[in-house]
């Protein structure tokens, strides 16, 4: 048994906004279930399953109480950073073909720009007194990596630039992306080094916001009047130190990657479109390789000239504008890369980015530091049943 | 460099009371698994390989080599003071790699390979912050 084909998404939205002083994150939330929930043409009243990441109170006690949801008889309140949205997708699938529940809701909001937040520490854990008394930044930690990548195989920051570049393209688009001017590749260069190898222009934006999404059973599915792409597989898979022994150079994407295309049934030459999670240029670079879209080390190549780029690059990416460019509420980027790839699967992303004929998507989240310890999750959509 | 550096107290508790304390006197301990014969990092009382509780402490010989590194800006917290940090990989003649930061360096000659050296900073409270530095070539 798996989920292929047990869950649909029937709803999605993104908050419009990316900077928000005036409303209270649980506010947020309410917004962007509201909205999800009409572009499924669902009620409040209909939902019986809900998953959030945890951020907003203990658990998911907080937010079902704020949201008033009195029916629920399922809740996850999985939380593994950016990647949560994936592996919530993969869980609500999972309820649903069980049982357990029959429309689910997952949603995520937060202010990180407006309460001018840095980077959440966590304290109290194993490894803080082996890390956080060195310094350690979240660009620094991408950084190790990118600086192993470019000695081992001979990455470029040109290279790297390439990615910055397609999302530039692709937002010039999207009118509630933060940063709308195209850029080339001298000008991520010419951007400041934040931590070398990686330029400010090789970072995600920070933005408040927040989105959501519906899922669904068959039988639902087949009551609304909206197109609801399906689950295919969804694929986990955690990355840490281990024993003390790790390769810089790959996520945990290598380990998710492939138990996502084996319960989809199909492999990454299907993939039509690919929300990749794009924290920093490096994230995506390794990602990219540890999917198999190309081999270990053939990153650079890969994203260069326009391979990234919608609608003709042989892999269309982040064609909102990505984190890089769009949207990364919260510091999560997960939730707003599932919508992106609904979009593309109903043919509603915009035209100058919209994949012809777009029928497979792929979602990779990748949740903390690649340098340290991360959740990677694979999620792969279908446009029909 | 160095001199003015800081270095933060780290959070001691039961379990890693003895790996501190050793490094008030000058030596870094690693953990070692009896059963599978070798070092691991982060020290911990149980393998993360195996999961036995056969472990114990293995004094590190504070040689290792560069894996890979990046001198930070930006950094904020315990070190706002400070313009530019290397946040560190060093790979110890043990096997493991630790996080670290690189110290008494020529900009120059930094480099993923470079043979390093611990170094002990005092955090004042009863531990030591182990960086590294370039082992000057005789």
């Amino acid at each position: 048994m798996n989920i292929k084909g047990q869950a649909l998404i029937a709803g999605v939205f993104e908050h419009p906004d990316r900077l928000i002083p005036d409303k209270s994150t649980a506010q947020i939330h309410a917004e962007v279930v509201a909205g999800a929930l009409a572009d499924a043409g669902l009620q409040h009243s209909d939902v019986d399953g809900l998953i959030s990441d945890a951020t907003l109170g203990t658990g998911p006690m907080s937010i079902t109480e704020y949201l008033g949801f009195n029916n629920l008889s399922y809740v996850d309140s999985t939380n593994s950073g950016g990647s949560s949205y994936m592996l919530h997708a993969g869980h609500a699938a999972a309820a649903i073909a069980m049982g357990k529940c029959n429309i689910a809701v997952v949603a995520m909001a937060g202010r990180p720009r407006s309460e001018k937040r840095g980077r959440p520490i966590v304290t109290g854990v194993p490894e803080h007194a082996f890390e956080e008394v060195f310094g350690p930044t979240g660009v620094g930690l991408y950084a190790l990596a990118a600086k192993r990548h470019m000695h081992e195989y001979g990455t470029t920051s040109a290279e790297l630039a390439e990615i910055k570049v397609a999302a530039s393209t692709h937002a010039q688009h999207n009118p509630n992306a933060l940063l709308k001017k195209v850029v080339t590749v001298d000008e991520v260069l010419d951007s400041p080094m934040i931590s070398d190898p990686l330029h400010r222009l090789d970072c995600c934006v920070t933005t408040d916001g927040g989105g959501a999404m519906v899922i669904v059973s068959p039988e639902v599915a087949k009551s609304l009047d909206r197109a609801a792409p399906v689950i295919l597989g969804q694929g986990e898979a955690v990355g840490h130190s281990g024993n003390g022994r790790r390769d810089l150079t790959a996520t945990a994407a290598v380990q998710s990657g492939p138990r996502a295309f084996e319960e989809a049934g199909i492999t990454p030459s299907n993939i039509d479109y690919a929300g990749i999670y794009d924290s920093f240029t490096i994230t995506v670079l390794e990602t990219i390789e540890d999917l198999g879209f190309c081999a270990k080390g053939e990153g650079g190549g890969f994203v260069s000239d326009g391979g990234l780029i919608a609608p003709f690059g042989h892999l269309p990416t982040n064609t909102d504008g990505g984190g890089l460019c769009n949207n990364h509420p919260n510091r999560r980027g997960g939730m707003v890369k599932i919508v992106e790839a609904v979009r593309q699967l109903r043919g509603e992303a915009h035209p100058e980015v919209q994949i012809p004929d777009c029928e497979f998507a792929l979602i990779h989240g990748t949740g903390g530091m690649i340098a340290t310890r991360h959740v990677s999750s694979t999620l792969i959509l279908g446009r029909t049943q | 460099m160095s001199a003015e550096l800081p270095a933060p107290v780290p959070a001691v508790d039961p379990e890693t009371q003895v790996f501190w304390d050793a490094t008030a006197e000058g030596r870094l301990l690693l953990s070692y698994c009896k059963v599978c014969q070798q070092a691991f990092w982060y020290p911990r009382s149980h393998c993360p390989d195996c999961g036995t509780d056969q472990v114990e402490w293995l004094e590190a010989s504070g040689r290792g080599t560069i894996y890979s590194y990046t001198p930070q800006t930006r950094i904020g917290g315990d070190y706002s003071s400070v313009d530019e940090l290397i946040l560190a990989y060093v790979e110890l003649d043990e096997g493991p790699m630790v996080m670290t930061n690189i110290v008494d360096f020529d900009p120059d000659q930094l480099t993923i390979g470079q043979a390093v050296e611990v170094t002990f900073h005092d955090t004042g409270e009863g531990s030591a912050l182990y960086r590294f530095r370039p082992v000057n070539p005789a």
